[in-house]
C-alpha cells in the first residue's frame, strides 16, 4: 500500500533564506511518523509546507495525488488536519465554537453530534468547559482543544506541531496517550513534529531526524534509539 | 539601498539648478504653483517626521498649518512685522503648540491618535471663526503681498518663490541631520518596537512629544509661508480636507523619506489640476482614481518604489529560485 | 417631561442611524485594522440607487430590498476588486485607497445626480403618533424599528449561523481559520458586503429627514466616528450603544444647552471623541490593546 503522504525534494524559503533543502520522507497509512530536530531545524516549516501555508518547490503527494502549491483551504477539504505550533485556538470564541469551526469544511454536517461526543470522550475537560472562552483555558486544555478541533474534521492525516511545548509532563503523557488511541481506533495517520525525542520515539512507528533543513537519519524508532549521535544529541545519554 | 553618492550629488545639483532657473522662466500663476509645492513639501516633511519616521498618525496637521498661517497674517497686518521675520516666530509658536499637544497624545496609539487629531482638524475652522476679534471671522484677513527688500530686481512672486525654496533647503538639511543620526534611529525604534526601545533606555515620551513639536513647527512655517504667498487667510481654507491632503501627500510621496516630501508635494499640487483637465464634470473622481492606481503600483509611495528600483538595479540577483519579496512567504 | 421624551425618541432615531454606520465601520475595522473612510459615501450612493428605483416607479419596500441586495453585492465587489490588491500593504496605504474611493463615489454621485438636494420618501405615514400628551414622529419610530430589525438580523447571523461564526473566526485569526478550511478572503468580502448593506439602511432612513445630496453622509460619518469611539472600536455591540447614546446626547444638548445651535452641534460630536479618548481610549465596551513584548 503506498504511503498516505510522500514528500520528495521539498524546498521552502522565507524571503531570501532557504529553510528546507530537498527533504524526503513519507507517512504510511495508519502509521505514526515523527520528525525530530533541534530548534530551527525546520520542523515547523515542514508541517507548514505540507498543509500549504508556506511557498514551496518539490513534490508532495497525498493519497497518490500531488498537492504541492494548492491552497490550505483546499487541503483541509482533502482531509489534512493541522494542529499548529502554539495551538492556534480562537481565544475569543467558546470551546464549542472552536470545535464547530473544526468541522467547517465537512460536507456531512448531520453527523456532527457524534463527532462532538467522540471529542468530549477523548477530552472530558472540554465538555465541562464547552461554553467557556478558549482563551481562559490552561495550556494543556488548549492543546486538547486544538487537537479536538482538528479531529472534528475527521482527518485522514493529522499534523501535530510540537504538542508538548510548554506543557507539564503529566499532561503531555496524557495527550500522547490519546493520540495513540486516536491512531489505533479511528485509523488517523499522524505526522508528529517534536523536540521531546524520548516521548516521540515511544509513540511513533517511524522516525526522521532533521538538521538545518535536511533529513539526516530515518528509520524505525528502535534503530534510532541505538544510534549514538541521536542518543547524545536528542535523548541525552 | 540607495544610489551611490556620485549619482545622488549629481541629481541634487541638477534639481537645484532647475529650481533656481524656474522663477526667471515662469511667471504668475505657474510660478505660484511651484512656490506652493515648496510650501507643501515643508509641511509634508514635518508630517512625515511624525507619522513616517515616528509612527504617530496625525490627521490634524492642518491645524498647525492654520496656526502658522494666522500667526504670520496677524503679525503682518497688526504689527507690520516683515514677512521673513514671521517665519521663525510661527515655527516656534507651532513647535510649542505641537509639543503641548504631543504630551496628552502620548496616551493614544494608532487609531485613537488618528481620531483625536482628526477631531482637532474638524474643530479648527470653527475655532478660527469664533475668535473673530483676532482672526477676522469668516471673512479672514486680507494681506498685502510681501515685497522683496529694497534694491533686489525681483517681482513679489519671484521673491516669494526664492524665500520658500531657501527655507525648504534649510529645513531639509536640518531634517536630514536630525534623522540620520541617533535621533533618527531612536524615532524609528520607537515606531517599530516601542517596548524594546524603552527597555534600551530611550526616553520615548520625550522623543515622541518633541517629534510632535518639531513636526508641528515645520508645518507652521509652511503655513506662514502660505499666508505670504496667497496674501489671504480664511477659516474654510484650513478645514479637515487640508489635513487629509497632507496625509495623502506623505503616503503617496513615501513614508519615512525626505525625498518623499517633495514627490508628495508635487502630487498634491498638480494632480488635482490634471484631473480637472481630464474631466471637467467629475474631476475628483479622476483624482480618486489616481490615488487608487498610485497605491496599487507603489504601495510604499514614490520614494519607496524608487528605493526598490534602485535596490534591484544595483544589487546582483541571488539566484533563480529567488522570490524577491523581503517579507516571509507565509500566507 | 414631554419634550424630554420627544427629544429622547428623536435622539434614538438619529442615534440608530449613527449606530448603523458605526457598526459598519467597526465590522471592517475589526477584520482588517482599516477604518473605511468611504463608508458614508457608499451609504449615500446606495441611497441614490434607491431613489432611482423609486423614481422609476418601484414601490418603496421593493426598492428598499433591491437596494440592500445591490449594496451588499457592491460592498463585496469593492472588497474583492478594489481593496484586495492592496490587502498586504501598510495600513496607511489602504486608508488612502479608501479616501480615493470616498472621493470617487462623491464625485460620481454629483455628476450623475447633480448637487441639487432631492426629497426622499419615507415609507411611514405622515401623521405623528400620540401617546398621551407626547407626540412622536412616525418616521422616527419607524427608523428605530427598521434599524433594530437589521441589527437583530446581524446579531442572529453572527451568533447562531455557521457562516457568521466562520466570519468572526476569520476576523480574529485568519491563520487558524485557513486551517479549518475557511476561505478568509471571501469572509472579508462578505463582511464588506454586510457593512455596505447596513450603511444603505442608514442612508435610506436618514434621507427623508435631511434630503438627499452627495454630501449627505459626511456629517453623519463624523457622528459615526464619535459613536464608534464612545462604544469602542473593537466592540460591535459597543458601536450600537455608542450610536444611540450619541444621538440622544446630541439632541438633548441641542435642546437644553442654549448656546449650542445647529451649527455647533458638530462640536458635540468632537467633544465626545475628545472626552472619551482622554478618559478611556478604548471606549465604553472596547478592550484595551494588550501588547505582547
Amino acid at each position: 500500500m503506498p504511503p498516505l503522504l510522500e514528500v520528495e525534494d521539498l524546498e521552502a524559503r522565507y524571503g531570501w533564506t532557504q529553510v528546507l533543502h530537498g527533504l524526503r520522507f513519507a507517512v504510511e497509512t495508519g502509521g505514526i511518523t515523527t520528525i525530530l530536530g533541534a530548534n530551527g531545524a525546520g520542523k515547523t516549516t515542514t508541517l507548514r509546507a505540507v498543509c500549504g501555508t508556506v511557498r514551496t518547490s518539490g513534490v508532495i503527494r497525498f493519497d497518490g495525488r500531488r498537492i504541492d502549491g494548492r491552497p490550505t483551504e483546499d487541503l483541509v477539504r482533502l482531509g489534512i488536519g493541522h494542529v499548529p505550533e502554539g495551538r492556534g485556538t480562537f481565544v475569543n470564541l467558546t470551546v464549542e465554537e472552536n470545535l464547530r469551526l473544526g468541522a467547517y469544511a465537512r460536507r456531512d454536517r448531520d453527523r456532527l453530534g457524534e463527532d462532538f461526543e467522540r471529542v468530549y470522550q477523548h477530552f472530558p475537560i472540554l465538555r465541562e468547559r464547552r461554553r467557556q472562552l478558549a482563551g481562559t483555558l490552561s495550556g494543556g486544555e488548549q492543546q486538547m482543544l486544538a487537537i479536538g478541533r482538528a479531529l472534528m474534521l475527521r482527518p485522514r492525516l493529522l499534523l501535530l506541531d510540537e504538542p508538548s511545548l510548554g506543557l507539564a509532563p503529566l499532561v503531555v503523557r496524557e495527550i500522547f496517550r490519546i493520540v495513540r488511541v486516536i491512531n489505533r481506533d479511528e485509523g488517523v495517520s499522524v505526522l508528529l513534529v517534536e523536540q521531546n525525542a524520548a516521548l516521540a520515539l515511544e509513540l511513533a512507528d517511524h522516525a526522521y531526524v532533521l538538521e538545518t533543513g535536511r533529513v539526516v537519519l530515518g528509520g524505525p524508532p528502535a534503530i534510532l534509539k541505538q544510534d549514538d549521535a541521536v542518543r547524545r544529541s536528542y535523548l541525552g545519554y | 539601498m540607495t544610489a551611490p553618492r556620485g549619482w545622488r550629488l549629481a541629481g541634487l545639483a541638477v534639481a537645484l539648478t532647475v529650481a533656481l532657473a524656474l522663477p526667471f522662466a515662469l511667471s504668475g500663476f505657474r510660478l505660484f504653483q511651484f512656490t506652493q509645492v515648496f510650501i507643501y513639501a515643508i509641511a509634508l516633511l514635518g508630517l512625515n517626521m511624525l507619522t513616517g519616521y515616528n509612527g504617530q498618525i496625525s490627521l490634524g496637521h492642518g491645524a498647525f498649518y492654520a496656526i502658522g498661517a494666522y500667526a504670520a497674517a496677524i503679525m503682518m497686518e497688526r504689527w507690520s512685522v516683515p514677512f521673513v521675520a514671521t517665519l521663525p516666530v510661527a515655527g516656534v509658536l507651532c513647535l510649542v503648540a505641537g509639543f503641548l499637544f504631543g504630551i496628552p497624545a502620548l496616551r493614544l496609539e494608532g487609531l485613537y491618535l488618528a481620531l483625536a487629531t482628526f477631531s482637532l482638524a474638524l474643530a479648527v475652522p470653527q475655532i478660527l471663526k469664533y475668535f473673530e476679534e483676532w482672526t477676522g471671522g469668516s471673512q479672514g484677513i486680507v494681506l498685502l503681498k510681501p515685497e522683496p527688500p529694497g534694491g533686489l530686481p525681483l517681482s513679489a512672486d519671484q521673491w516669494l518663490y526664492l524665500v520658500s525654496l531657501a527655507v525648504l533647503i534649510v529645513l531639509i538639511v536640518l531634517a536630514w541631520n536630525l534623522l540620520r543620526g541617533r535621533t533618527g534611529r531612536a524615532l524609528v525604534a520607537i515606531r517599530d518596537h516601542p517596548i524594546a526601545a524603552e527597555a534600551m533606555g530611550i526616553n520615548s515620551a520625550l522623543y515622541k512629544a518633541l517629534t510632535f513639536g518639531v513636526s508641528a513647527g515645520y508645518t507652521g512655517v509652511a503655513g506662514a509661508l502660505s499666508a505670504g504667498a496667497i496674501a489671504f487667510v480664511a477659516p474654510d481654507a484650513f478645514n479637515v480636507f487640508l489635513s487629509i491632503t497632507l496625509l495623502v501627500g506623505i503616503v503617496i510621496g513615501g513614508l519615512a523619506s525626505i525625498s518623499g516630501a517633495i514627490f508628495g508635494a508635487l502630487f498634491i499640487q498638480f494632480v488635482p489640476n490634471w484631473a480637472q483637465d481630464i474631466s471637467r464634470a467629475a474631476p475628483w473622481a479622476i483624482y480618486g482614481a489616481f490615488l487608487i492606481v498610485f497605491m496599487y503600483l507603489m504601495p510604499r509611495g514614490i520614494a519607496g518604489a524608487l528605493r526598490m528600483l534602485a535596490g534591484r538595479l544595483l544589487r546582483p540577483r541571488p539566484g533563480p529560485a529567488a522570490t524577491g519579496a523581503p517579507a516571509p512567504d507565509v500566507r | 417631561m414631554d419634550i424630554f421624551l420627544q427629544q429622547v425618541v428623536s435622539g434614538l432615531a438619529t442615534g440608530g442611524i449613527y449606530a448603523a454606520l458605526a457598526l459598519a465601520l467597526v465590522m471592517i475595522y475589526q477584520a482588517t485594522d482599516v477604518v473605511n473612510f468611504a463608508q458614508g459615501e457608499m451609504a449615500m450612493f446606495s441611497t441614490y440607487i434607491a431613489w432611482t428605483l423609486i423614481n422609476a416607479g418601484a414601490p418603496y419596500w421593493l426598492a428598499f430590498v433591491a437596494t440592500l441586495v445591490m449594496a451588499f453585492v457592491g460592498g463585496l465587489l469593492i472588497q474583492r476588486l478594489v481593496i484586495r490588491p492592496v490587502e498586504q500593504a501598510p495600513v496607511l496605504t489602504i486608508v488612502i485607497v479608501c479616501i480615493g474611493l470616498l472621493v470617487i463615489l462623491n464625485s460620481l454621485a454629483g455628476w450623475i445626480y447633480s448637487y441639487i438636494q432631492k426629497p426622499f420618501p419615507s415609507p411611514f405615514p405622515r401623521e405623528p403618533i400620540r401617546l398621551g400628551a407626547v407626540v412622536f414622529g412616525t418616521h422616527d419610530l419607524g427608523a428605530i424599528g427598521v434599524t433594530l430589525l437589521v441589527l437583530l438580523f446581524l446579531f442572529v447571523f453572527f451568533r447562531y449561523t455557521t457562516l457568521g461564526l466562520a466570519m468572526r473566526a476569520a476576523a480574529q485569526n485568519p491563520a487558524s481559520s485557513r486551517l479549518c478550511g475557511i476561505r478568509v478572503g471571501w469572509m472579508l468580502a462578505i463582511g464588506w458586503g454586510l457593512a455596505a448593506l447596513v450603511g444603505a439602511v442608514a442612508g435610506m432612513m436618514v434621507a427623508p429627514k435631511v434630503f438627499l445630496d452627495p454630501n449627505m453622509m459626511s456629517g453623519i460619518l463624523i457622528y459615526a466616528f464619535a459613536s464608534a469611539t464612545l462604544g469602542g472600536f473593537t466592540s460591535p455591540g459597543g458601536a450600537v450603544v455608542g450610536g444611540l447614546l450619541v444621538g440622544v446626547i446630541e439632541n438633548l444638548v441641542g435642546t437644553y444647552v442654549w448656546f449650542i445651535g445647529t451649527e455647533l452641534k458638530l462640536t458635540v460630536a468632537l467633544a465626545i471623541i475628545i472626552i472619551v479618548l482622554v478618559v478611556k481610549p478604548s471606549g465604553l465596551f472596547g478592550r484595551a490593546a494588550v501588547h505582547r513584548v
